[in-house]
């Protein structure tokens, strides 16, 4: 009630006509928001309290999703090229031309040689679709963005512990006492990290960020440890050492789950050595102390020797794979005395936190009365935990010794026995899986056949690699070659580098769904700018023929393809956020989500994987089309959706399975399944009992219940691998055992990098260039307000980050002569860029670092051509080259880890230098600016976003 | 000029921040955005939204600064500072309104602009030490927070929703909202047991607003040793300590 003389203030206005739930796409979260529609318009989004993900945050990005919903960006009608790639002009076709054409040049690239279609997706959240499209087209050459994204950490994790960082699996933030958290810088996830994080600093427990640079989460942490880029690895071996040293490992803990007993041949030179020793049926041997003989080192109860040597009854002398690994790690050259001065961090330092570790795990247990049965039927009374929990993410995996920097990570995890307990890292359903999951590769079978099975997968030793006898590799982007050989995710970064140089065949159709390769997701622009427009000197045809784009937006790759599929907005569309690749499951319990449309697109697009589903009709691909040759899904995604049966009763969502919806997990095809989504919130998630919480990976009635669920094939214990002989048996491969050896000049590589037990190695780069003349790593982050997400053009967030700054330690600037707001060059060995300094104290002084993807180019995203974005906004892309050096043999390696592919995006070694006076105080390069698109309005000069509801019931007063 | 209320009920709602968990993700900014473009004061404008000198109005901004290194040897901190309107209970940028459109509430001590009686002479953002007004040039109108004053009595919303937009959507939990009257509140106990602060109290506004300051760093050791006890003191960089330690019986 006002008091006399204020004025009346209307306190409870209507907000909306109405509420709808669906899930939010501004980044990877994938966080359940609710959309309030008001005279047809979105007004609000807020976060879904009920939802597991967000639990009712939201992110700066996911309340912008108005504006990224209303971007005068968006595409509005299909394109086809008229003018030379790279001009922009283009002619507005009809949705039938565009789909009659794009089938045409499918249908006859399938006909004769399917993998000459590269198709590639982007930050595809509908990878179950896109990977088995391709895989029914008959093409090996697919993959998503994480190649050049994270594949180090899946790699690493799924190879090691059956899950991995993030999707898979995240840290107890209820219960840890003890967070140490690697190369996280704002990113991966958004809001579970400061959900979590939140709730750890309010409980007290430590929080130790290990980041060149103190920023974003760092910024709260207890302790900062300002690591020197790349070094990671070697901190970590040395915490083992502390731990080996001191005994401050969880014995018990190994010698069950983990592969630490496993016996490995010692034998050196010959084919089998290195590899564990086996029984007649297959099984592991251990050391059985009690019997004095090897056992099957699966069954339970037996007293396996931890170190020591013996003697098989065949003769060969074998040792427990623990000895192999406290050789390495106990040696002296892992003493934190001994890498300190490389890591950057005192060795006073290290040995403290490698105490705080063990005191945490050891001295802080946790016992919940929580009773669980073992994968042998025993009960145990109570739940142990070791609450101390860990978290990496870029900062690892964005280098070429990521791999082993995060394997070393859970190995450090396993000896504190501090995963799937409480107070550590917890596996998020359907993780745990197999140690690696049971998939292949499969190559093309022949023209118009299907592949035998999804193009990405995982190997576990050269037989699964898709070369040619000569070693020739049989993907465009050369993953699963002895080039990177466990290249879980695709190469994505080295698709059109190839493509243009023919390397190792041409293609014909390239097709890109929402993956910016012409500007912030190249590996150095002007040569993917230059490969996409390369001609043949013979022919003049472009070298690679035929480009399909689909995109919602305006973005600087859009020019470059000869035909646009316009997508729509998040808000648009139906989607699954689906078990089957990508899930959304909580450590609690396994989860699965959509995304409806909340309104109607008002331009003449269409959401991709509808798109995707017509051309496979079209085109006659298997599961696409009746018997009668009619489309499988006339109904679209949201009929594939509810339809599509993987395996007998398992589909795209788990929730409401069933012809009556009341099952879950497995069922028939419910019809009604898209409204029980609705009706719930549009997301599924299931709480499993407490019993089987916690050992996942040992915990029989969790086993049990994920075979019946369908989300892994058979209920053995899944045994984490310390030691991993799948990377041995590349290792052998190259010493000259086997049927399938890596070429000669791949042998030495593969010999270094494929060791089963971490290694720290310089990041590639150092060793091709003179590391003196670039003495500083240079390092890119997303801020916070736009990590992962898809475009600066949204209105409100280029407010908060319209330019970005190169930031720069202040010492180390000040040696150099650079002071605040100065204009630098950048320069690597392979390009130079201009910007401008920002200081700060919180920084390695060795290395620099800016937000990346701020930078446009001029004319792209429908923003002014002299927008920050473009004048002083940079990419540190265009120092950064997808090929390595040569080597020794004149062949360029490509820029990436040498075990799994993961583009090295911050390997880069930079020098900064002050321009000049009579040089420009604006960003370089510059590239020309792209012309506004057909269709395409000018943006409004000014925004009242709001005001058509003042005044109105449920408006402003 | 306008007076304050003669008959304040005593109720001072307010925010507390937490400066210990805020991680500067501006969640809060563009939540507070996106809700008052449409709200009581709408619309936020947003002046040259896709152009060179993009300009809107926010009522909520958050600042990153660093703390630099002190000279005993304290290493420095990276601050995010999330800046809006305090509420004061002497807010100067009401008694300065020539024309009572500014003014604090004597219900529950919201300070708003009326913007129906606004005439945009801007007193009140001169008069506001903390730079918490923004002018709307294109509507012609000053704003500032609201407190979502149409949140947070709004008989639409769910009673957990009914609290301003930037609370509801921090995902760290930094941001808390109470009646900073009442030292029963849980926002008054929290004041209490992390030792919320004013900003800059010397000025004698007296917001009402707090700020928690960051806990104190455990930078160092504070509950262990400094460093592991080896096996084998006598030799703590060769294994063999290691492997005798491991040479035991264990089950599996």
């Amino acid at each position: 009630m006002a008091a006399p003389g204020e004025p009346k203030v209307e306190t409870s206005p209507k907000i909306a006509d109405e509420v709808k739930y669906t899930t939010c796409y501004m980044c990877a979260c994938r966080c359940g928001i609710k959309v309030h529609l008001k005279d047809g318009t979105v007004r609000y989004i807020e976060g879904n309290r009920d939802h597991p993900v967000n639990k009712g945050v939201l992110c700066a990005k996911g309340s912008a999703g108005i504006m990224q919903h209303y971007s005068p960006a968006r595409l509005r009608n299909p394109l086809k090229r008229v003018g030379p790639r790279g001009s922009g002009e283009f002619k507005e076709i009809d949705w039938e031309e565009a789909l009659s054409t794009a089938a045409g040049w499918l249908g006859e690239v399938r006909a004769r040689e399917p993998r000459k279609l590269a198709f590639f997706t982007g930050r595809d959240q509908s990878q179950a679709l896109t990977g088995w499209w391709a895989s029914q087209f008959g093409t090996p050459n697919h993959a998503a963005h994480g190649g050049f994204c994270s594949v180090n950490m899946a790699a690493a994790g799924l190879y090691t512990i059956g899950g991995s960082f993030w999707e898979f699996g995240e840290p107890d933030w209820s219960r840890t006492r003890y967070f140490l958290m690697f190369g996280v810088a704002e990113d991966h996830d958004s809001n579970p990290i400061k959900i979590g994080l939140g709730k750890l600093k309010q409980r007290g427990a430590k929080f130790v960020s290990l980041n060149p640079v103190r920023s974003g989460y760092s910024a709260i942490a207890d302790e900062w440890i300002g690591i020197r880029p790349g070094t990671d690895g070697l901190f970590v071996f040395a915490l083992i050492h502390e731990l080996l040293h001191a005994g401050k490992i969880d014995l018990d803990y190994l010698v069950r789950y983990t592969n630490a007993p496993w016996l490995v041949i010692d034998d050196p030179g010959a084919a089998e050595d290195g590899l564990f020793a086996r029984g007649g049926d297959g099984k592991p041997l251990a050391w059985d102390r009690a019997a004095g003989a090897p056992v099957n080192a699966m069954l339970p109860d037996i007293t396996p020797a931890m170190s020591g040597e013996y003697i098989l009854p065949d003769g060969r002398k074998v040792v427990p794979s623990m000895n192999r690994l406290v050789e390495r790690y106990s040696n002296a050259v892992f003493a934190p005395e001994a890498v300190a001065e490389r890591v950057g961090v005192p060795a006073a330092t290290i040995k403290r936190i490698a105490a705080e570790l063990a005191q945490a795990a050891f001295e802080e247990e946790i016992v919940l009365d929580i009773p669980w049965t073992d994968w042998a039927g025993r009960r145990h009374e109570k739940t142990i935990g070791r609450p101390v929990a860990m978290h990496a993410m870029r900062g690892i995996s964005a280098h070429s010794n990521g791999f082993h920097t995060c394997r070393a990570i859970h190995i450090l995890q396993l000896l504190l026995g501090s995963i799937d307990c409480p107070g550590g890292f917890r596996y998020k359903p359907p993780f745990p899986k197999p140690i690696p999951p049971g998939l292949k590769p499969a190559d093309q079978a022949g023209p118009g056949q299907p592949l035998g099975g999804p193009p990405l997968g995982f190997p576990t030793g050269p037989e699964d690699l898709l070369v040619d006898a000569d070693g020739t590799p049989r993907r465009i982007d050369k993953a699963f070659s002895w080039e990177a050989p466990i290249s879980n995710h695709g190469m994505m970064h080295m698709v059109i580098a190839n493509a243009a140089k023919r390397d190792p065949y041409a293609i014909e159709v390239l097709f890109l769904y929402m993956a910016n390769m012409g500007w912030n997701s190249a590996m150095s622009v002007a040569s993917t700018l230059k490969a996409l427009t390369e001609t043949d000197p013979e022919t003049g045809d472009y070298v690679i023929p035929k480009i399909i784009y689909s995109d919602a937006y305006f973005s600087e790759t859009v020019p470059y393809a000869d035909l646009i599929l316009p997508d729509t907005t998040y808000l648009e569309r139906w989607d699954c956020i689906s078990l089957l690749d990508r899930p959304i499951s909580e450590a609690e319990g396994p989860g699965d989500a959509i995304r409806q449309p909340v309104v109607a697109p008002d331009r003449n697009v269409r959401p991709f994987q509808d798109v995707l589903i017509d051309l496979g009709a079209r085109i006659g691909l298997p599961g696409f089309v009746k018997e009668d040759g009619g489309a499988a899904y006339p109904g679209g995604y949201a009929d594939y959706i509810v339809n599509h049966e993987r395996a007998p009763g398992v589909g795209s969502l788990a929730g409401w399975r069933g012809a009556g919806g009341d099952s879950h997990g497995r069922g028939e095809p419910n019809p009604k399944q898209l409204e029980n989504y609705i009706e719930n919130q549009c997301f599924w998630h299931m709480k499993l009992p407490e019993s089987q919480r916690y050992f996942r990976h040992a915990n029989k009635e969790y086993l049990d219940w994920a075979v019946s669920f369908g989300l892994i094939g058979h209920a053995d214990q899944i045994v984490m691998q310390l030691y991993s002989e799948p990377l041995q048996k590349f290792r052998l491969a190259a010493r000259g055992h086997g049927e399938r050896q890596p070429p000669e000049s791949d042998r030495a590589r593969v010999e270094t990098y494929f060791d089963p037990l971490p290694i720290w190695y310089a990041p590639l780069e150092d060793a091709g260039i003179e590391t003196g003349a670039f003495p500083l790593h240079a390092l890119t982050q997303r801020p916070m307000a736009m990590y992962h997400s898809w475009g600066s053009q949204n209105a409100w967030l280029r407010q908060i980050h319209g330019a970005n700054r190169l930031y720069m330690n202040r010492e180390t600037a000040t040696r150099l002569g650079i002071g605040e707001d100065d204009w630098v060059w950048v320069t690597s060995s392979h390009g130079k860029v201009r910007g401008q300094v920002r200081l700060m104290d919180g920084v390695n002084p060795n290395t620099v670092w800016t937000w990346n993807a701020i930078g446009k180019r001029a004319g792209a995203w429908n923003l002014a051509p002299d927008s920050p974005e473009a004048t002083k906004g940079f990419l540190l892309n265009h120092l950064i080259s997808e090929l390595l050096p040569e080597g020794g043999g004149g062949y360029r390696y490509s820029n990436s880890d040498p075990v799994t592919g993961q583009a090295a995006w911050y390997d880069l070694r930079v020098k900064v230098e002050k321009v000049t006076s009579a040089e420009a105080r604006e960003s370089a390069p510059v590239l020309a600016a792209l012309d506004r698109l057909p269709g395409l309005e000018p943006p409004p000069g000014i925004l009242r976003f709001g005001a058509q509801f003042k005044g109105k019931p449920g408006g402003g007063t | 000029m306008t007076s304050l209320p003669d008959k304040p009920s005593g109720k001072k709602l307010g925010l507390v921040i937490d400066l210990d968990t805020c991680v500067g993700c501006h969640a809060c900014a563009v939540s507070c955005k996106e809700w008052n473009t449409t709200g009581y004061i709408a619309p936020l404008t947003d002046r040259n939204p896709y152009g060179a000198e993009a300009d809107g109005v926010w009522l909520n901004r958050v600042h990153s600064y660093e703390v630099r290194p002190g000279t005993e040897g304290s290493g420095g901190m990276t601050v995010n500072f999330p800046r809006s309107c305090l509420h004061c209970e002497e807010p100067a940028c009401v008694t300065v309104c020539p024309t009572g459109a500014s003014y604090k509430r004597a219900e529950d001590g919201i300070v708003l602009v009326n913007p129906d009686t606004c005439i945009g002479c801007k007193l009140c953002s001169w008069a506001c030490p903390y730079g918490a007004r923004e002018y709307d040039e294109d509507h012609g109108v000053m704003k500032k927070c609201t407190l979502c004053v149409d949140r947070i009595y709004n008989e639409n919303l769910a009673p957990e929703d009914r609290k301003p937009a930037c609370v509801r959507a921090c995902p760290t939990g930094a941001r808390h909202f109470g009646d900073l009257g009442d030292p029963e509140s849980a926002v008054s106990a929290l004041v209490r047991e992390r030792g919320g602060y004013d900003l800059m109290p010397g000025l004698g506004y007296r917001p009402v607003n707090k700020y928690l300051p960051p806990r104190e760093r455990r930078t160092g050791t504070d509950s262990g040793p400094e460093a592991l006890e080896p096996l084998d003191p006598a030799n703590p960089v060769a294994g063999d300590g290691v492997f005798r330690w491991l040479d035991r019986v264990l089950s599996r």
